[in-house]
């Protein structure tokens, strides 16, 4: 750190893909033993700023300088030559190879090495395991690991390799307010020890205490720069959307609102235990917790994806078959998925297909398919919900993360559900969509609908919800009306 | 391509129907132009027409495996086991040669059911054990080919009545009676898959399994479907094969697979599942067919065809595949934005 | 994962049962010459298995290799009575290697140069390579091998007479599986080349992130499998004493890949052990033999093939299932 000279630069950078640009003359530049936030929305252009950073991509206008030597090209190579090491979302990682190989292989690939030299790989990731301050068992097959461990294991990988700039692409989405802390300390060793970090993401708020500096992306351009400590959670919103979004909480919930829902003693060992609540037609429930606290496993239980051992789940009075995700959704209760990409969506597929695939049995007429009503259906769903897509021919991958997200939820609305559980709502979704997702839920509950939240983002179930279960290890712990909840007493309570 | 092709023929030919209904016309033409004599003439048109269906009847059973992400590798073994069974019926139940129609039509229906019970097997591997399709059908087929072996002694089965002889030599209002069937099957899965739940479903599920899962999407079911209507088809082809034969063997048909296989990918299904449409397929049977009959003409070898079969199969994966991966990229991408 | 659920303790389970069944049934079972037999027999199928191996570790499936021997053998027998009918074994070999590791190289040109699906591509190749030797090299069996291979085929490793004064054998050839097998050890386990296969079958798209070749590394793994399809070729001739375009070594196939999943080897990639491919082996070539010395019939293979296939890829998936269902 005695030597102030950025570690990259970036001067006047411009890249356009086919007529789009993506980044319009951006200056951007981080030293040594320095963590940046870059924020944005998606689309804003940080996506295309990591790939010029990891030699993926070269700009059409502009320098880039590496400890001040402007480079004339870079490839992936030169950029891990200098110690720039991106750590994508999914890591990245070997899953049927141990820790000390997944931690060492980009160092002896690079090193050209030959031979499969066990001592030195273990020795690597020793080595390297107790720069970050973390033990591990290191002959573990790494998909035996928890997601946390997993990210450990990519930060140490990219340490094995010498890297002096990490970019950490998403680092927190995946992980637990705790974890979060810890993943904090680590950075802090990091950056004592001279390597710089990036942080890009869209929900940076856990970040800024470890960074010195805040780049805010919006259209390609550099919108905001500053100083951490100028930054909190409001202002990054506003300079990633250029609106103000306050949030206010949900409407007041109508007294004497029926229960629609009735969750008894639902229990499955090794993810959650007698589990009890109720849910009123209109109310929408947040349910809270951290990874491995059995939220997931719950909302998927009471969609029929996970086979609870014990306990049932009543709707208006009847028993839902557990364990089959065809009756329960038959039943009335809808499910959207977390990963949009992966389980959400039929990505190659129409849009209007992926909104009717649910409504194939309704529309029968004998061996037949009514064609030409279950389109009108879906179409009509998807002005409905304000889809916004010139063609609902095109395939869904077409459209941004927000008009997918309200694709999955026509999809199931045009199903007519008494309840849906929603599994992180607005993941991936940028902030401006986000306040629509939102604003979709109050409506949705608004008709009668009881809707279930399944959320780590605090300030989304604080906008969203009557009220927020925390489930801790399993178990239901706390049951606070959404009035009287705070951000700060949340993740006290999560965390205990 | 030489000359550069004008924007709107450049559309029509990413279809890969529209480039294989080129590629048809050509083959035709060169055949035409190789073997005039021979190739255009009303004998080859209606000996072409009774050859094709038995394989293009498989090609539908790996069409509708393959429109799921899977395959059925043990079709050939489906259909001569059902074959066999039909040929035992006649041949140690019935009277053999002076079996009447009720004998034949009972023999018939005893080889669909056990078509379906083949398909059944290979459903519930598949879904419900969750086998890979490969492995799965690549070991019951095994198992099916063995079936028939031990059922027969591997010896061909002959001695059928007359009446055999109609589904794979017959003529009905002067069109072949296997080209009819192929037809009304061809038309029927063509209908199946653009107008029916079920066929949403199936290139629903084939796009995205996981999605489908999510969607509430009857999977074990649907697959169950899949492959019974795979088995029943290769049942038929059997029966055709066997009409044709004028008897029946554990062992005929032996390349059949590997010809299935290509003309599903020639006619543009997606191996990787859902896509693919049943016009494509019926080009691409035609295509190998009028390839298949010229080769015949210009005396070119079994072996050779072999080899020139498996050069098609590679060289149309390397025209398609282009497309495919275009089509199939995002869905390995990493999760975020994209730009 | 238990040692227990392990595929190979299974087939060892397996194979054990085998032989204490066929030892009750037949005093004559456990005995050196039977041993010798299942040894000899499992030479080709052994060298094959492991190449298949090597392609499902690294996410691919070959059914190609069998077809690939056939016409390196064949080849390689015509070039050696063309040119130098003297040459001796190891020269043949060497020759026979080479046809091998080209024909392989056809297939990776298509896999890694291409991208094109592994299962398509090999059956393109199973009846491309097999087309194009009947059709442009020649369909006639060569009974009378070149000098060298047949000088081969005498050479023994173990000798010996049973007590009713009955001969039984083990040749040399076995020495070379046993060094297939120790080379790909090391080159699996031993070496960064090894370790990018088993990189690729986990993921293929990290491998690509962090800097490994994909596509060179899936390119000279087709070339090795293809290189160990010419050694098991020109062994099989040599063994058989005959040189046969239309061997039914092409039947094999389903047989070896049978071996490689009950092994453990999953398509998936990324996956699979050497001892479990040997032990697969082992109960591949114990159950063929076994059926016709305990008189069942020889139609019935194809059918404890199958079941075999079905049993080794279908015990690992129920388990993930099972383990799947329990940690959701």
């Amino acid at each position: 750190m005695a030597d102030d000279a950025p570690l990259v630069e970036m001067t006047g950078v411009t890249k356009t893909y086919a007529g789009i640009t993506a980044l319009d003359d951006v200056d951007f530049l981080i030293r040594p033993g320095e963590a940046v936030c870059l924020a944005g929305e998606n689309g804003s252009g940080k996506s295309t700023l990591i790939k010029l950073l990891a030699g993926v991509e070269w700009p059409d206008r502009g320098v880039i300088a590496l400890d001040g030597l402007a480079q004339a090209a870079m490839t992936p190579t030169t950029a891990a030559a200098a110690g720039i090491a991106v750590i994508f979302q999914d890591f990245s990682l070997f899953p049927n190879l141990s820790v000390a190989e997944n931690i060492a292989f980009g160092a002896e690939l690079a090193e050209g090495a030959r031979f499969y030299r066990g001592r030195r790989v273990r020795e690597i990731a020793k080595r390297t395991l107790e720069r970050v301050g973390v033990l591990m068992d290191l002959s573990a097959p790494v998909e035996t690991l928890p997601v946390a461990h997993k990210q450990l294991v990519a930060i140490g990988r990219a340490l094995a390799s010498n890297a002096r700039l990490i970019v950490m692409d998403e680092p927190t989405t995946a992980l637990t307010e705790r974890e979060v802390r810890a993943l904090l300390g680590i950075i802090r060793r990091l950056k004592a020890d001279g390597v710089a970090v990036i942080f890009v993401s869209h929900k940076l708020a856990e970040v800024l205490e470890v960074s010195e500096r805040v780049v805010v992306l919006r259209n390609g351009r550099v919108v905001a720069e500053g100083p951490a400590s100028g930054f909190d959670a409001r202002s990054l919103t506003r300079h990633m959307t250029g609106r103000d979004l306050a949030e206010t909480g949900p409407a007041p919930l109508l007294a004497g609102a029926p229960v629609l829902l009735k969750v008894e003693g639902l229990s499955k060992a090794g993810a959650f235990h007698g589990v009890d609540f109720t849910l009123r037609g209109g109310e929408v429930l947040g349910i809270s917790g951290l990874l491995g606290s059995g939220r997931t496993a719950l909302a998927k239980a009471l969609f029929g994806l996970v086979t609870p051992e014990a306990g049932r789940v009543v709707l208006d009075g009847r028993d839902v078959p557990l364990g089959d995700p065809l009756r329960a959704a038959e039943a009335g209760i809808g499910y959207v998925p977390e990963d949009r990409l992966t389980e959400g969506l039929f990505l190659t597929q129409s849009i209007l297909r992926n909104v009717a695939v649910g409504r194939v049995a309704s529309h029968a007429r004998g061996p037949f398919l009514d064609l030409g009503g279950l389109a009108a259906e879906a179409r009509d769903w998807l002005a409905r919900l304000r889809v916004k897509a010139p063609d609902a021919e095109a395939p869904v991958r077409s459209l941004s993360g927000g008009n997918q997200q309200r694709v999955v939820l026509a999809r199931w609305l045009a199903r007519a559900p008494r309840v849906l559980v929603l599994n992180g709502p607005s993941v991936g979704v940028d902030v401006g969509s986000k306040a629509e997702i939102h604003a979709i839920i109050a409506d949705l509950a608004a008709q009668g609908l009881g809707v279930i939240v399944i959320s780590d983002d605090l300030p989304e179930l604080l906008a969203t919800c009557h009220r927020i279960l925390v489930m801790v290890e399993g178990r239901i712990v706390e049951d606070i009306a959404g009035a009287e909840a705070t951000e700060e007493g949340l993740a006290r309570r999560l965390a205990s | 391509m030489t000359a550069a092709p004008a924007p709107r023929w450049g559309r029509l030919l990413a279809q890969p129907e529209a480039r294989l209904a080129l590629i048809m016309v050509i083959v035709f033409a060169l055949m035409a132009a190789l073997a005039p004599d021979r190739f255009l003439t009303g004998q080859n048109a209606t000996s072409m027409a009774f050859q094709f269906p038995e394989f293009a009847i498989l090609a539908l059973a790996i069409t509708i495996t393959m429109l799921t992400g899977g395959i059925d590798l043990s079709i050939v073994g489906i259909a001569n086991c059902c074959a066999i069974i039909s040929s035992l019926i006649l041949t140690r139940l019935a009277p053999g040669v002076d079996a009447g129609i009720g004998w034949l039509l009972l023999s018939y229906l005893a080889a669909l059911a056990g078509g379906a019970a083949a398909g059944l097997f290979n459903g519930v591997l598949i879904a419900y054990l969750g086998l890979p399709p490969i492995l799965a059908t690549l070991g019951s087929g095994l198992i099916f080919t063995g079936l028939a072996v031990a059922f027969t002694g591997g010896t061909a089965v002959m001695g059928f009545p007359a009446s055999v002889a109609w589904l794979g030599n017959g003529s009905l209002m002067g069109l072949p009676v296997p080209l009819i069937v192929f037809g009304v099957l061809a038309a029927g899965l063509s209908f199946v898959l653009s107008r029916t739940g079920f066929g949403l479903k199936v290139q629903m599920f084939g796009a995205n399994p996981l999605a489908a899962r999510y969607a509430a999407v009857d999977i074990e079911r649907l697959l169950l479907k899949v492959y019974v209507a795979s088995g029943m088809l290769a049942a038929v082809a059997g029966l055709v094969i066997m009409s044709r034969a004028n008897s029946a063997k554990a062992d005929y048909g032996q390349s059949y697979t590997l010809l299935a296989v290509l003309i599903a990918v020639l006619g543009g299904v997606n191996p990787y599942g859902g896509y693919g449409r049943v016009i494509g397929v019926v080009l691409a049977v035609l295509t190998m067919q009028f390839l298949s009959s010229g080769l015949n003409m210009l005396q070119v070898s079994n072996f050779a065809r072999e080899f020139i079969w498996g050069a098609l199969l590679i060289l149309v994966m390397v025209i398609n595949t282009r497309n495919w991966r275009r089509r199939r990229a995002p869905a390995a991408a990493p999760k975020g934005e994209t730009r | 994962m238990s040692w227990l659920s392990r595929n190979e303790t299974l087939v060892a389970g397996v194979i054990l049962a085998f032989c204490v069944v066929g030892a009750a049934l037949d005093p004559n079972f456990l005995s050196i010459p039977t041993l010798m037999d299942l040894l000899r027999a499992g030479i080709v199928l052994g060298i094959l298995a492991v190449g298949v191996l090597v392609v499902l570790i690294s996410g691919g499936i070959d059914v190609s290799t069998t077809s690939l021997a056939i016409v390196a053998l064949y080849v390689t027998t015509l070039l050696v009575q063309g040119l130098a009918p003297e040459m001796g074994w190891p020269a043949a070999f060497l020759v026979a290697v080479a046809v091998g590791a080209a024909l392989g190289a056809v297939n990776g040109v298509f896999i890694a140069g291409l991208g094109l699906p592994t299962l398509i591509v090999t059956l393109g190749t199973l009846s491309l390579f097999r087309g194009f030797l009947l059709t442009f090299v020649g369909d006639d069996l060569i009974s009378n091998l070149p000098r060298g291979l047949r000088d081969f085929s005498r050479a023994m490793m173990i000798r010996g007479e049973n007590a009713d004064g009955s001969f039984y054998s083990l040749p040399w050839a076995f020495a070379f599986l046993v060094g297939v097998v120790a080379l790909t050890w090391a080159l699996l386990y031993r070496t960064m080349l090894g370790r990018q296969v088993f990189a690729i079958g986990g993921s293929m798209e990290s491998a690509r992130r962090i800097g490994i070749p994909v596509r060179r590394v899936q390119f000279l793994v087709f070339v090795y499998v293809g290189a160990l399809g010419g050694l098991a070729g020109i062994i099989h001739a040599a063994l058989a004493r005959v040189a046969n375009p239309q061997d039914l070594l092409l039947n094999q196939q389903l047989s070896v890949l049978a071996a490689v999943v009950l092994g453990g080897a999953r398509l998936e990639g990324g996956t699979g052990t050497l001892t479990g491919t040997l032990l697969g082996v082992a109960l591949i070539v114990l159950v063929s033999n076994s059926l016709i010395v305990l008189g069942i019939p020889n139609t019935f293979q194809s059918i404890a093939i199958g079941l075999l296939i079905l049993l080794g890829t279908g015990l690992p998936a129920w388990q993930a299932r099972r383990t799947q269902r329990r940690a959701a």
